[in-house]
């Protein structure tokens, strides 16, 4: 039995080596096949690795509180009023479940230093901040109480910041003209890298919010934006709820008035994210899987043309005394050599693809054995499925016929 | 196992479609050939003589009658078991050569081998062997698009023999060749007779290829029309 087998994959290597052209074209929709579903399904996990990292940079269990509806159609973010400081205070005092609260306002302002200059993303907030967006201090240390309380002109900056500003040395003690005032640098923070949406989250210089407020928005007593880290282990929608109904009583909206304020869980928009990105992967794959059973019936084509074209040489096989059951095999084999052979050259394929386009879009590579082993076992499958047929057409071939056909 | 002819047919008749349409080509043969016999078949197209060949050769079965062969009862087999007799105790040597095209001479001749389940080694050394029994060692590794006509027969011979047949099948082996090599061919074919005891049965409308053979058995009208048996020379 394995001697005969031997023997018909021998038989079926000499077959393809000797129409090596045709052999190629013939795989060529199931290389292709393979590739796609590989490739698909590789940078989908890649994009989802990508996105849920970000996210979780953000920070751990991270709530933000915005003014404004939620964007989304029919929704109106605009004329609503922002927080007070007070606001913060009384989601501090009235929810436990939170670790951090921290009060961010921000605006896009030009810094400079020495004679360099760079656009970067200024916000005032509070050593809070920290705990709330993960963040840790590469060299230098946070603010102190002090510093906060009389609001003075201290910074700390980002990875981008002292790159652009500081390439050489530590920055620590060094002054930094922020629009229109001076302030002392005194710590830098750790890179941290792009963030879910493709923005560079080290371009950012921190300083206390009282500070910013009084220099950079001119508002002293508003906030744009909370920050709010939950405890481990809490579950986010009844302490969103209860943010919720505080902010309402605060805000004073009547009974039957929509909320002019929203809370986004991040860890929700990373699982709606990724699930998202999960579901066009699946689509993509799905697409590209067809593609390889076009590549199937492609084989079924090339083997069908290819019992026509060699009816002689299957009456001579047959003549010489081949059996029906070898020849069929012979044929089978020829079939799923030629797509397994396929399916690894979509496979190598496939990973200089996905090498390329993961370098390319900064994303990580991340091998999925089990879907390679699928695509390749698919391919093998399909040789046996769309290769059948044609055999047993080959097998059954009268041999007085076969020998005498032109 | 009473010793018998090697070969034996009785009342063999074949028809072929059915009905109306039917076409009854064989009438009812009789032939007995003994092993190591060199037969030459002739006959006009339409005689029946190619049909004769088909099932002497174990490609097709008779519509009725009795063959034996090595006392086998042939009528009987399957498409499967006849098979095995073609592997085990027959070659075939055709008109038109019918070699896998761009496989070299060795491969081509090794082929038969490949179906017994042969050894690699063994393989290629009885391959090498038939080759330079029809004399064709050195051509090995060629094609037979780089052969030429009375090569590639030759090719077709080792083909044939390489399996150490009982008997030789030949249809019209001589028949895309020139006369020169047609005379090359048959003193081959002769010698593989005298020399391996190799039965030939070969199908040919040429007299002067007949004349190489022991016996020529003419068909006319799918009946055995003449028996002829000559001395060797």
């Amino acid at each position: 039995m394995i001697q005969m087998l031997l023997n018909a994959l021998l038989l079926a290597l000499r077959a393809i080596r000797r129409n090596l052209m045709r052999s190629f074209l013939t795989v060529l929709g199931v290389v292709i096949g393979v590739a796609a579903v590989i490739t698909m399904v590789t940078l989908g996990n890649g994009a989802t690795r990508m996105v849920s990292d970000q996210i979780s940079s953000l920070g751990s269990n991270l709530l933000i509180l915005r003014p404004g509806q939620q964007l989304g159609p029919g929704r109106d973010s605009a004329g609503a009023a922002n927080f007070k400081l007070a606001d913060v205070e009384a989601i501090q005092t009235q929810v436990p479940a939170l670790k951090a609260v921290a009060p961010v306002v921000g605006s896009k302002v030009t810094l400079v230093a020495g004679n360099q200059n760079w656009q970067s993303q200024v916000n005032g907030t509070s050593n809070a901040y920290f705990v709330a967006g993960n963040w840790q201090i590469a060299s230098g240390r946070q603010f102190e109480d002090d510093e906060e309380a009389a609001g003075k002109a201290v910074c700390i900056i980002g990875a981008t910041v002292k790159k652009q500003l500081f390439p050489r040395g530590s920055p620590i003690g060094d002054e930094l003209r922020v629009k229109n005032f001076t302030c002392e640098i005194i710590g830098v923070l750790q890179g941290k890298g792009q963030g879910a949406m493709g923005q560079d989250q080290d371009d950012v210089v921190l300083m206390p919010i009282r500070t910013a407020q009084r220099r950079l928005t001119g508002n002293v007593n508003d906030v744009s934006t909370l920050m709010l880290s939950l405890r481990d282990g809490v579950a986010a929608d009844p302490v969103m709820e209860q943010i919720r109904k505080l902010m309402r009583e605060r805000r004073k909206l009547s009974e039957n008035a929509d909320d002019d304020f929203h809370v986004m869980d991040t860890k929700q928009i990373a699982e709606t994210l990724s699930g998202t990105i999960r579901t066009m992967t699946g689509l993509l794959g799905a697409v590209a899987a067809v593609s390889l059973l076009v590549g199937g019936i492609g084989i079924m084509n090339i083997m069908l043309v290819s019992v026509t074209e060699r009816t002689r040489e299957i009456g001579i096989r047959l003549a010489i005394g081949a059996l029906e059951h070898e020849v069929l095999l012979q044929f089978l084999i020829e079939a799923v050599v030629l797509s397994a052979l396929g399916g690894l050259v979509g496979i190598a394929l496939a990973l200089f693809v996905c090498l390329g386009l993961t370098a390319l879009m900064s994303m990580p590579f991340l091998f999925n054995p089990g879907i390679n082993l699928l695509a390749f076992v698919f391919s093998g499958l399909i040789g046996i499925v769309f290769g059948y047929m044609p055999a047993r057409r080959a097998a059954r071939l009268d041999p007085i016929v076969a020998l005498r056909f032109e | 196992m009473t010793e018998g002819p090697l070969i034996s047919l009785r009342a063999i008749t074949k028809t072929y479609g059915q009905g109306a349409a039917a076409f009854q080509a064989l009438k009812g043969v009789d032939l007995d050939i003994p092993r190591g016999q060199f037969v030459a078949i002739m006959g006009p197209s339409g005689s029946g003589k190619s049909t004769a060949l088909n099932i002497l050769g174990c490609l097709d079965g008779p519509t009725s009658g009795a063959f034996r062969f090595k006392n086998i009862a042939v009528e009987g087999l399957t498409r499967n078991q006849r098979a095995l007799l073609r592997r085990h105790y027959l070659g075939f040597v055709f008109q038109g050569f019918n070699l896998l095209s761009r496989t070299s001479a060795q491969e081509n001749v090794e082929l038969p081998l490949l179906y017994r389940g042969a050894e690699t080694a063994q393989r290629h050394a009885a391959a090498r062997e038939a080759l330079a029994q029809v004399g064709l060692t050195g051509w090995e590794h060629h094609t037979p698009a780089e052969l030429s006509g009375g090569q590639q027969q030759r090719v077709a011979i080792a083909r044939a023999i390489v399996t150490r047949p009982l008997v030789l099948l030949a249809d019209e082996p001589t028949g895309n060749l020139d006369s020169q090599r047609g005379h090359e061919i048959m003193d081959l074919l002769v010698s593989l007779n005298r020399e391996q005891d190799i039965t030939i049965i070969m199908v040919t409308h040429e007299p002067e290829m007949a004349h190489y053979a022991d016996r020529v058995v003419k068909f006319v009208d799918g009946l055995v029309a003449s028996d002829e048996l000559k001395e060797r020379a």
